[in-house]
């Protein structure tokens, strides 16, 4: 079996047929996830207790007991989720050191079906960020081009799954951190409907808006990853009760009769990288000729849809990121005695010496935001035009199936070259943050490549709850594209 | 110049639940340090609340109870501010949407009736406990995330003695709910007041101050009494009264400063996104009325109105439910509801005063204390040889009438045998018989004595005093 | 859109409330990109909302409640391994009075 290829399936059937054990699944991974690192940076922790997980699989599959549909698929998990006996850090100093004792329902989710957990994925710290360089374990590196940055906040997921370091990962996407960095790396990310993923033991950014999801190496695996993942849980009173479908059991490529619906808005300024507007007409005229039916829809209000993001995170970050006062747990500043240390000294040496720069900028910002004279005007005024926003969304997709855009105006940027002016890096996020200001589902799936090499990925996102829909349009675009499985090949 | 206080108060009342409002850890008060904690309750990374429906369940009763009016939707938020007894650095409570609001409470105060305001009730976490140990402080986390229902009156109270009242009636109402035990020695009902004083007759309210960390009603009267002195004081010799909070020291007889609001905290409220709105439908708002039992005010009154009782022993009789359900379930088998009263006021509540007992623990039933007073009426028994079966009821948890046959308690009321004994005490006292006839009819009181005597106590007291009377007027 | 919409005070006064020690130049360089960012923002207040209820969760959820029972799935020994500085089963911070 060509464990580069394989899908997680094919993984998953080969343990449980004995075709391939667990461990060599899991050795194979972490052998090229230890020699690959140091060119991308991609990984924060190994887990070295990955070949024991790997021979528990092992030993329940001779014991004839099936260990589950992921049985032995080596994953990577991006250190926002808390892992059991794993240090889990947010890529941040406040957290260096802290080693939860609970797992995050989404992994727990993984281990329960047969998953190997093989280490903690870099990412911007607290997921603040657009390119996985405001990490304190310094930045990630694109595996298509190494002064490339490999997109944020996964952005460690995305560049070891592009070079095929784990089977699949995890990331979370408060704004576009899945679907974003998927599209820099040329992976498959899909964010879920808000409230389908648990958000139990995923440490938080900004919860109204925070969704974890899969990155992989293809439509059908997200469709697996996704179903696994998802569910009601009693320990998120946000967490959707609905049935979770058979999304990969019913994909479906065929595009006859698919209404595909074009954002007038978001072709309206101009702006786009010429390379990623050809990808995309074509992606449209293709999924056409297939018997889609292109139609424009119009949602005025994404013009506003970064003051409303960013004003909502950055309000509900600050209180969110309140916790980490090195009392409890975290980094503590050294302080010669406390007795003479006074309380206000104490939380703002520690957090001013645990944060990094664009963690306490947004900090700031939504402290600002929510500061007595101004949340009317900020946080109150964002969440009723985000209502606004949502409500127009709804009657878009009375009109279409699915809605395709770009992921970003342009492929990958090169790593220092925006880290110095925060709004231009905020304004990246145009294409993504309004699916997650809306709840809806979304994802990215690698469709064409640069003349510089550099993957392009075509975003697309459904109603409420309509994941299917979404996943069908990914794998007809998969099919269309031939990049079903890529891996990142430059080093 | 003549002034008159304002008082208002928030009650914070620990609801009665086996876990902690948004985790499962235990609210049992002794556990050991950090014991009855978890990963939710001391704000680890990426944990969640998630709300307990009993304390949904807990506060609308209490609404109820409190005439207040139920939202249909109430929103919890994030109060942020930092302090070490708070584990995420924001405190969860509900803000502009609380789950009660508009509600009043009745009580009587020297005969008087007053009506207090309920501006709302709310739902909030506990924090931890902080202890101080000179060069360092020492966190508990186990209080973190108990819930609590913050009860708001309006400015309505005009002296100690009402707010003390007013409290003892909050208590008493949440104690008949059984949504909270009450104890404030162990937190469970604390209480903070808000005082200001006016001239008489002014409109505009004086600057409030806030006292805070009073553990008994005794104590908030006294504290209320100090701080009211202290403002008409200062307002006289021309001070201005400063916007405060301030702390009883129930050692010192007396409030001290604690913080001025003029450092008052930003607190950035903002509905939190991790607890949906709550939303209460019209069918469980009607399933929380059926539960509700009758109120003390109430219950009292029909005491008195259908069951006959004094207001006096209607307020007592309904100062606890257990003891109101006691008395009714004794009045009910015993058809002598004042007789029933009567018992508990001064036999039984003595008897669990002195023995540190709740009335549920009473070895006396209601069913034997009900037989018990349907012997004395039948006059089966005197009421003085029932106050010695009591006494053993009491001990031993036997009923009245096991007690009698094994005491050979039972009343003589056979005139026959009670002639005969009289005819002997006469005999035997001939001189006094002598004299009564005289016209020294005191010594009646005498020849009952030795009556009562004779039959060890057993003597029916009607039948030897008529015979008595009888028998020293007759034959000379 | 004025350089210093959030003065240098202003941005001292949240650095309080948000209890984050910065340093002359953070301030500074925050000052100038929060000004910035928030001239930016302040875009929203150009459409119309009156009368439109703020959204926080964006879809529709049934309100999960718990059943009012006791779990235990951490010691206390776990709860405080992560302590900066801990005595006995306690937390320790600075004297707070």
């Amino acid at each position: 079996m060509d464990l580069l290829k394989a899908s997680l399936s094919e993984i998953a059937t080969a343990v449980r047929s004995k075709k391939v054990s667990a461990l060599e699944a899991t050795q194979f991974f972490m052998n090229r996830a230890k020699k690959l690192n140091p060119k991308i940076n991609a990984f924060i922790s190994f887990d070295e207790s990955a070949q024991d997980q790997a021979r528990k699989i092992d030993e329940q599959v001779s014991r004839g007991e099936d260990p589950g549909p992921l049985a032995g698929v080596p994953w990577g998990i991006k250190d926002m989720f808390c892992t059991k006996g794993l240090r889990t850090t947010a890529a941040s100093k406040i957290l260096e050191n802290f080693v939860p004792p609970y797992d995050a329902t989404a992994v727990a989710l993984l281990k329960k079906n047969g998953a190997v957990i093989l280490g903690k994925l870099n990412q911007d710290e607290f997921a603040m960020g657009s390119s996985s360089e405001n990490s304190h374990f310094g930045a990630v590196k694109n595996p298509w081009n190494l002064n490339c940055v490999a997109g944020g906040s996964s952005g460690g997921s995305a560049a070891a799954q592009a070079l095929r370091m784990v089977a699949a990962s995890t990331g979370t996407d408060t704004g576009g951190s899945i679907r974003q960095p998927a599209s820099f790396c040329g992976v498959v990310g899909a964010k879920p409907t808000y409230g389908r993923i648990s958000r139990y033991g995923i440490i938080a950014y900004a919860s109204s808006l925070d969704q974890a999801g899969p990155l992989t190496n293809s439509v059908e695996d997200a469709a697996l990853s996704l179903e696994i993942m998802c569910g009601k849980d009693i320990k998120d009173g946000t967490s959707s009760s609905l049935p979770v479908p058979s999304w990969k059991k019913n994909l479906n490529p065929s595009m006859r009769g698919r209404k595909i619906g074009v954002l007038k808005e978001y072709f309206q300024d101009g702006g786009l990288h010429p390379e990623v507007q050809a990808a995309t007409e074509k992606a449209l005229s293709e999924l056409k000729q297939q018997g889609a039916e292109i139609v424009e829809v119009s949602v005025p209000l994404t013009k506003y849809a970064i003051p409303m993001y960013y004003l909502i995170a950055a309000s509900e970050a600050s209180s969110n990121l309140s916790r980490y006062d090195g009392v409890r747990f975290g980094f503590r500043s050294e302080f010669k005695s406390l007795a003479h240390i006074n309380l206000s000294e104490f939380y703002s040496k520690t957090r001013g010496e645990g944060f990094g720069a664009e963690v306490k900028r947004r900090i700031m910002l939504g402290t600002y935001c929510l500061s007595a004279g101004y949340y009317e005007a900020f946080y109150n005024k964002a969440g009723q035009v985000r209502r606004m926003l949502r409500d127009e969304f709804s009657l878009a997709f009375e009109k279409c199936d699915v809605i395709l855009s770009p992921v970003t105006a342009a492929p990958a940027f090169k790593l220092n070259e925006r880290i110095s002016d925060p709004l231009q890096m905020y304004l990246n996020d145009i294409f993504t943050v309004a699916t997650n200001l809306a709840g809806l589902p979304g994802m990215s799936v690698p469709f064409a490549t640069s003349k510089e090499r550099l993957p392009i990925g075509i975003q697309l996102m459904a109603n409420h709850f309509q994941e299917q829909k979404m996943l069908d349009a990914a794998l007809a675009l998969e099919g269309i594209s031939g990049l079903k499985g890529l891996v990142a090949d430059v080093l | 110049m003549s002034f008159e206080a304002v008082i208002g108060l928030e009650i914070h009342a620990q609801l009665k639940t086996q876990s902690k409002i948004f985790c499962a850890d235990s609210t049992v008060f002794e556990a050991g340090d950090n014991e009855n904690t978890s990963p939710v309750s001391v704000g680890m990374p990426g944990t969640l609340p998630v709300l307990n429906e009993r304390v949904v369940e807990q506060a609308i009763k209490a609404g109820l109870a409190l005439n207040c009016h139920i939202r249909p939707k109430s929103v919890f938020a994030r109060k942020n501010y930092f302090y070490p007894d708070l584990p995420k650095g924001y405190q969860i409570s509900q803000y502009d949407q609380p789950i009660c609001e508009h509600g009043s409470v009745e009580f009587k105060l020297n005969g008087k009736v007053h009506q207090i305001k309920i501006e709302r009730a709310h739902l909030e976490e506990d924090a931890g406990k902080s202890s101080h140990f000179g060069d360092y402080t020492l966190l508990n986390y186990n209080r973190a995330g108990i819930p609590l229902l913050e009860i708001v009156s309006g400015p309505d109270l005009r002296s100690a003695a009402e707010a003390a009242e007013y409290a003892r009636t909050v208590r008493q109402i949440l104690r008949y709910l059984d949504v909270c035990d009450g104890n404030l020695e162990e937190g469970s009902l604390r209480c903070d007041c808000n005082v200001s004083v006016r001239p008489r007759g002014q409109e505009k309210l004086g600057t409030k101050v806030e006292i805070k960390n009073i553990n008994s009603f005794r104590f908030i009267e006294k504290a209320i009494e100090y701080e009211v002195e202290r403002q008409i004081e200062a307002t006289e010799r021309g001070q201005r009264i400063i916007q405060e909070t301030r702390l009883w020291d129930p050692d010192k007889n007396k409030t001290f400063s604690m913080r001025t609001k003029e450092d008052a905290q930003d607190y950035r409220y903002f509905p939190d996104p991790d607890l949906l709105p709550v939303i209460v439908t019209a069918q469980s708002l009607e399933k929380m009325r059926q539960e509700i039992p009758e109120l003390p005010l109430v219950r009292a009154r029909r005491f008195v109105s259908q069951l006959g009782l004094s207001e006096n022993d209607a307020d007592v009789m309904v100062s606890e439910k257990d003891v109101a359900d006691y008395f009714e379930k004794t009045g009910a088998l015993c058809g002598n509801y004042k007789a029933a009263a009567n018992w508990i006021m001064t036999d039984l509540l003595r008897e669990l005063n002195d023995g540190k007992l709740s009335i549920r623990q009473s070895k006396v039933t209601p069913e034997n204390l009900g037989a018990l007073i349907q012997m004395i009426d039948s006059g089966k028994i005197s009421g003085k040889i029932a106050k010695t079966i009591f006494a053993d009821m009491w001990s031993t948890g036997d009923t009245a009438d096991k007690i009698v046959k094994a005491k050979g308690l039972v009343q003589i009321s056979d005139i026959s045998v009670i002639e005969k004994m009289i005819d002997e005490i006469l005999t035997g006292n001939a001189s006094q018989v002598a004299e009564y006839r005289a016209g020294k009819t005191k010594l009646l009181g005498f020849f009952i004595g030795a009556a009562m005597k004779a039959s060890k106590g057993q003597a029916n007291p009607d039948v030897v005093n008529q015979i008595l009377l009888k028998k020293l007027q007759g034959g000379s | 859109m004025s350089q210093d919409k959030i003065s240098v005070e202003e941005i001292s006064r949240i650095a309080k409330l948000a209890q984050l020690q910065l340093s002359a130049e953070e301030v500074s360089n925050y000052s100038q990109q929060l000004s910035k960012a928030i001239g930016y923002f302040e875009q929203i207040s150009q459409v119309q909302t009156a009368r439109v209820e703020p959204l926080v969760t964006p879809t529709e959820i049934e309100n999960i409640l718990r059943k009012d029972e006791v779990k235990t799935e951490t010691s206390s020994e776990e709860i405080l391994r992560n302590a900066p500085h801990k005595t006995g089963s306690l937390f320790t911070v600075p004297p707070v009075v």
